[in-house]
């Protein structure tokens, strides 16, 4: 499922226009981001929590020359699927 | 962020859109997606990220309080990767 598909949903049951809805689906995810991006975490109930982690500097290996590397600090962005999402996706 | 707050955002930001809409558009993002992800389905937003599944084998597991031995049943789980868009707007952000 790409954007395009999701903006046809939106169409379809919202009734915007097909390009309001492609527009609204970037405006939305827009929105997302640059909440993470300013380092706060975003809980959409009934579907997950992104989640804004720092991770501290480690010493890796690559794993085709086996060589030491250091992996430099750095934060990321990591999700945690609410339980209702856990359960449709299992079929429950 | 909560999703009412995004809600409020979106309502805000686009003039031609009432509060209400608003709601069924975030609503109707995130259902879609959870529908996709139900059919094992593969959902690639560009510059967002991409949600999936992985199956999990049955594994015999522990319980940590009372060390006995359980069974863990084989199951799916849904998975986020972000895309390179967000992953380097959000590290570039510390």
């Amino acid at each position: 499922m790409t954007k395009a598909e999701i903006a046809k949903v939106i169409h379809e049951r919202v009734g915007l226009s097909k390009k309001e809805s492609g527009q609204i689906v970037d405006v939305v995810l827009d929105v997302v981001r640059s909440a993470l991006e300013q380092g706060e975490d975003v809980k959409i109930s009934g579907f997950g929590h992104f989640l804004v982690r720092d991770k501290r500097p480690r010493r890796g290996r690559n794993p085709k020359t086996g060589e030491e590397i250091t992996i430099d600090s750095r934060r990321v962005v990591t999700f945690r699927a609410s339980q209702l999402l856990k359960q449709r996706v299992n079929g429950d | 962020m909560t999703k009412s707050e995004l809600v409020d955002i979106i309502a805000t930001n686009q003039e031609h859109i009432t509060r209400r809409e608003a709601e069924v558009v975030v609503n109707t993002i995130f259902a879609a997606i959870g529908d996709a992800l139900a059919r094992q389905e593969r959902v690639e937003l560009r510059g967002f990220g991409s949600f999936y599944t992985k199956h999990r084998n049955a594994r015999t597991g522990r319980n940590p309080k009372t060390g006995e031995a359980v069974h863990v049943p084989a199951k799916v789980v849904p998975q986020f990767k972000p895309g390179k868009e967000l992953r380097e707007r959000v590290d570039r952000s510390r």
